[in-house]
């Protein structure tokens, strides 16, 4: 320890060289902070209070398939269970679907029930009792309101596709939501209005709001194993799981960022590296100098390995400041409603990111960091590069 | 006059292990893009060779997508005789209605399902796609609960091989056959007869979509108008090909991530670059200093210094297109409109050209301020550091 003023004074000494090492770690670092919070909210995190007190229920064959709106009461009857809340994607074109931002997802749910199921969600409690008592109402998230500038009162007509018919929604309320919420919610009764006798009474899902997060898997079990030998078997699952699975249908994304992650990690590794070597190749001589002084082969390799894990701890930390901007950004994105469990600082995610740091400055420096402290006294004062 | 080329080669080369890692991290940074390249090219030929430019494929008015689609059974009567449509072998209109649906498939080692599409089709669709080939077993029969499936999923799930049953919309389902697709997106979908599929589903009315074929290309252009403009019918057209096209835009998200990463990899590995440049500047000072008395201009000694920066960060390009080559032909998937949809990597000669120039934009970017260093430096105090 009381070398370090030596460490740091070494460090210092190229100030452009650990300027630039600092900046490329960083750099780097902040794309693996971004990758790690995003890997631990879909894998690692525990569901959030609210979240895990949600059980979603749908079809075992797939989303596609509805299920029969008399399981809601079935559902209802199993011990724990506290609400049940119909929610079906609606689907529908909204002006040209074939401009992106017009597909933002709409549900038709229970209105009475939306707010006691995610209570995360605030709305003033006049807007809330306008969206239970008008029928034709909706209520949307404040990104959906930002983005077309909707405001309470507007209009916004939608042409079902899967629920066919054309239906108009005044917007009676804007709820404000941590994570994104470019969403919209309307009364599914106003739908099965418009549609045939035969049509109505089906679902795709159930929300389930459970009393204990630690019944849920007692509960899910409870749920599927009533409708097992039905007409359309269930499959139940926490929210969460929920929504990895729906993420998954974009592709591999665990694979993608394993990878990303990887390669991003060796870069690091090989520029800090590259520098290591770099400032002892100049220094061989003084290594030699230091030995004639009388420090042991071992203080010179700490010297060396403590200058690495040094510059790399800036550029983690560095690094990690930039991934919490970025993941704000995340959040905020239309990803971010798919990723609830996302926390732009984590202190656990910050202490992974030194440790990777001090562990690649220590890495990378081991080769050259050995080579100087064994190097023989004579053959260093020598070294004339 | 310059400073020839091979004066910078050989620097690289007494310096190799310096040389080797900056350009190893160069490379890294051009393999991330490149793979992300690889992956959108790939979906990119998959769904081309999907489509037919002779096809027309039929859906509700301003509909985007087969599934959401609503098409009666009424209006395909009167779509199948309408005007411009080619007859087939049999005499009979090429025309074919189908109900696209979902089911949820267990990949093996893997605790989630995936979405799969289910397709029912009537004979003449099967006639129709002269890419779809069956590989092993029999089509399916008409009237009977059998199903043929792609040969990515019956390669990836153990559910939906030959001689399984599988569940579907409410019953099983026997599986007689898998069918290949010359590439395209229908060996990720399982087939059956669109009269069972709909029995299954509970969907006696309202199909998904039609697909018509037109004589020839040149006349399918003009099928899509006079469909669209038919208001008895009350249906929109496209052509199949361009129909495939759009979906392309499912890989946009990770295409977008994907450079995302490789421009932040790139200023990363443009300071790497940036310090092993000053580092060869700082060591060649006496080296600068001789070339400076022997006549070389400020210059020649700034391109000198450049080129070598370009040619380092060259090599990296070169390095980081061989490591994405054995990328090519890798089968991976992406969710397309809700549904799995198996393609290959496919690593093409022109992005591997944008990666290397990828590369050498990095390192001129990042050569271009120690090279500057090195012309200023005065003859005397040059010749005179150590």
């Amino acid at each position: 320890m009381r070398f370090l003023p030596l460490i740091l004074r070494n460090s210092w000494r190229n100030r452009r060289r650990t300027l630039l090492t600092i900046a490329s770690i960083g750099v780097s670092m902040c794309l693996l902070g971004v990758m790690i919070a995003m890997y631990s909210a879909f894998w690692l995190s525990k569901p959030r209070d609210n979240q895990a007190l949600r059980l979603v229920v749908r079809n075992r064959v797939s989303l596609a398939v509805f299920l029969p709106l008399a399981y809601q009461q079935q559902i209802e009857k199993i011990p724990g269970v506290r609400e049940v809340m119909v929610d079906t994607w609606f689907g529908g074109v909204y002006k040209d679907a074939r401009e992106a931002r017009n597909n933002f997802p709409r549900f038709s749910v229970e209105p009475g029930k939306l707010f006691t199921l995610f209570p995360e969600w605030s709305i003033p409690e006049d807007q809330k009792q306008a969206f239970i008592h008008e029928r034709t109402a909706c209520v949307i998230g404040r990104d959906l309101a930002n983005t077309f500038g909707f405001h309470l009162g507007d209009r916004i007509p939608l042409q079902g596709d899967i629920f066919p018919g054309n239906f108009e929604f005044t917007v009676r309320g804007i709820f404000d939501a941590a994570s994104n919420s470019d969403v919209m919610y309307f009364n599914k009764e106003y739908i099965d209005q418009a549609l045939p006798e035969r049509r109505r009474g089906f679902v795709d899902t159930f929300y389930v709001l459970i009393d204990d997060p630690q019944h849920s898997s007692r509960i899910a079990e409870a749920i599927d194993a009533e409708f097992r030998n039905s007409t359309g078997a269930t499959k139940t699952e926490s929210e969460q799981a929920f929504v990895v699975g729906f993420l998954s249908m974009l592709g591999n994304v665990r694979m993608f960022l394993v990878w990303i992650s990887a390669a991003v990690m060796f870069t690091i590794l090989l520029v800090s590296a590259n520098t290591m070597a770099m400032s002892v190749r100049e220094r061989v001589r003084e290594v030699g100098v230091l030995k004639t002084l009388g420090f042991t082969p071992g203080t010179i390799l700490g010297l060396i390995l403590g200058e690495a894990a040094a510059i790399s701890v800036a550029g983690g930390a560095i690094g990690y400041l930039i991934s919490t901007l970025l993941l704000k950004g995340v959040q905020r994105s239309p990803m971010g409603g798919f990723l609830p469990a996302l926390r732009v600082v984590d202190p656990l995610i910050a202490a992974v990111c030194i440790a990777l740091a001090v562990s690649i400055g220590l890495v990378s420096s081991l080769v050259p960091a050995l080579g100087a402290s064994r190097a023989p006294i004579v053959e260093a004062l020598r070294s004339t590069d | 006059m310059a400073i020839p080329l091979s004066y910078n080669l050989r620097n690289l080369v007494v310096r190799r292990t310096t040389t080797l890692m900056t350009a190893l991290g160069i490379a890294l940074t051009v393999a991330v893009l490149l793979a992300v390249l690889a992956l959108v090219d790939g979906l990119h030929v998959t769904l081309a060779t999907s489509g037919d430019p002779r096809h027309v494929l039929v859906m509700r008015k301003g509909g985007t997508s087969e599934l959401t689609s609503l098409v009666t059974r009424a209006q395909f009567q009167d779509l199948k005789f309408h005007s411009g449509i080619a007859t087939g072998s049999d005499g009979q209109p090429l025309a074919s209605l189908e109900l696209i649906t979902l089911i949820s498939l267990q990949a093996e080692g893997s605790g989630t399902g995936d979405n799969v599409t289910i397709r029912g089709v009537m004979p003449a669709g099967i006639a129709m796609r002269h890419n779809v080939k069956l590989v092993a077993g029999r089509w399916f029969r008409q009237g009977v609960n059998e199903a043929v499936v792609g040969k990515s999923l019956s390669d990836q799930y153990p559910a939906a091989r030959i001689g399984k049953k599988l569940r579907m919309g409410r019953s099983d389902w026997q599986i007689v056959g898998v069918m290949d697709a010359a590439g395209g997106a229908q060996a990720s979908e399982i087939w059956g007869d669109v009269n069972q599929v709909a029995a299954d589903w509970n969907r006696s009315l309202y199909m998904s979509s039609a697909l018509v074929e037109a004589p020839d290309a040149a006349t399918a252009k003009a099928l899509v108008n006079s469909i669209g403009d038919d208001t008895r019918l009350d249906l929109g057209a496209e052509l199949e090909t361009d129909y495939f096209a759009r979906q392309t835009q499912s890989a946009e998200p990770i295409e977008y991530t994907g450079i995302f990463v490789a421009i932040i990899m790139a200023i990363g590995s443009s300071f790497a670059a940036m310090n092993t440049m000053y580092a060869a500047v700082a060591r060649r000072s006496r080296e600068i200093g001789t070339l400076r008395v022997l006549g070389f201009s400020k210059l020649s000694i700034l391109t000198s210094f450049w080129l070598e920066s370009v040619l380092l960060a060259g090599l990296g390009g070169v390095i980081g297109c061989l490591l994405v080559l054995p990328l090519n032909g890798v089968t991976t998937e992406v969710g397309a409109n809700f549904s799995q949809l198996a393609f290959a990597f496919h690593v093409t000669p022109e992005s591997m050209v944008a990666g290397v120039v990828f590369a050498i934009a990095l390192g001129s970017v990042g050569g271009l301020f120690p090279a500057a260093a090195a012309a200023r430096k005065e003859i005397l105090s040059a010749l005179r550091e150590i």
